[in-house]
């Protein structure tokens, strides 16, 4: 069972946050579509008609609103999640530290690694934050040093050791 | 390699995101000059082997108002890594939770769990109300809120 301490006394986690939020361009509509669909999706003929049907709308509308969240980046993608090990790729966390005064230029030049995403700038003396994905396991030692090179600072590979929850599951 | 040329075929043509049609697999199918239920089957194989997790949407979490993204870093004794991982990664708040490798002597951390909110007082709450019910209160941590993001989903191998 999944539990928060912060709610334990009333109701779960997710209510609460979801309370804090402020009104989203989201009808009660969107947000059991978000709701519903992070959580997976029926693979058959028709699955948009099944899921439409659960969430007691058409299939027309469920594609329609689908596009629509799409179109203005409400959300990401509808689509498949990989497990990149398992596809025979590399995965990593990797940080750097990084002086105020060169940190837009190297967050540009690092960027520019087409196997880097979600690049954060963290509150931290190590200050920038990202995921590295690459088509191999081998390639993930590559890309660190060619970024080391490129940038003349040293990169910190942090790759997974056990994971103990993924469940990125947003309540809205 | 673990994929045949089919199933490679198959992954790119939806890495982008699945077709928003009534008939998406036909759709695929008609570009890989395979049958619809052929197409399925390939799918089915794929997540049956782990190789696909699941399908679905993912948000932009900072557009739906998780603005507080907070990664929280433990610095845990090994042989206790298990045990706080897994009541972590209990917790709803927590939305992942994996063990990473220290690099000493400038990243003492070995635990990593991210939690997101609406904004950072509330996040910090949740944390202190983590290290309360855990007993986490002997485990250094450090909260670090994420500033400015410059690529979110940006890689091509992911």
């Amino acid at each position: 069972m999944r539990y928060c301490s912060v709610a334990s006394a009333s109701s779960s986690a997710a209510q609460n946050i979801s309370d804090l939020l402020p009104d989203l361009l989201l009808d009660a509509i969107d947000r059991a579509i978000i709701n519903q669909l992070q959580k997976g999706f029926p693979i058959c003929e028709r699955p948009y008609q099944e899921a439409a049907q659960s969430l007691g709308i058409s299939e027309t509308e469920l594609i329609q609103r689908l596009q629509a969240m799409l179109d203005d980046k409400r959300l990401s993608r509808f689509g498949p999640l990989y497990h990149a090990e398992r596809m025979g790729g590399g995965l990593s966390l990797c940080a750097m530290a990084v002086p105020a005064e060169d940190f837009d230029e190297v967050a540009v030049q690092v960027n520019r690694f087409p196997e880097v995403a979600h690049n954060y700038a963290r509150d931290h003396d190590l200050n920038m934050w990202f995921v590295l994905a690459t088509e191999t396991p081998q390639r993930i030692d590559e890309v660190l040093k060619e970024i080391q090179a490129r940038t003349g600072y040293p990169v910190y590979n942090m790759p997974k050791k056990q994971e103990f929850f993924v469940g990125l599951h947003f309540e809205v | 390699m673990v994929l045949n040329d089919a199933e490679q075929q198959l992954i790119s043509l939806i890495q982008g995101g699945l077709p928003l049609s009534s008939r998406p697999w036909a759709e695929i199918g008609r570009k890989m000059n395979m049958d619809e239920e052929d197409v399925l089957q390939q799918v089915r194989s794929l997540q049956e082997r782990g190789l696909i997790k699941r399908f679905g949407l993912v948000v932009r979490h900072h557009e739906l108002g998780y603005t507080a993204n907070a990664m929280v870093v433990w610095d845990v004794p090994d042989d206790q890594v298990q045990s706080v991982g897994e009541a972590l990664g209990r917790h709803d708040c927590v939305t992942l939770c994996y063990q990473r490798p220290r690099r000493l002597p400038e990243w003492p951390y070995n635990l990593f769990c991210m939690i997101h909110g609406k904004d950072r007082e509330r996040v910090l709450e949740i944390i202190d109300e983590l290290v309360e019910t855990e007993g986490l209160q002997d485990i250094p941590h450090e909260v670090l809120f994420s500033g400015e993001r410059f690529k979110q989903r940006g890689a091509k191998y992911l």
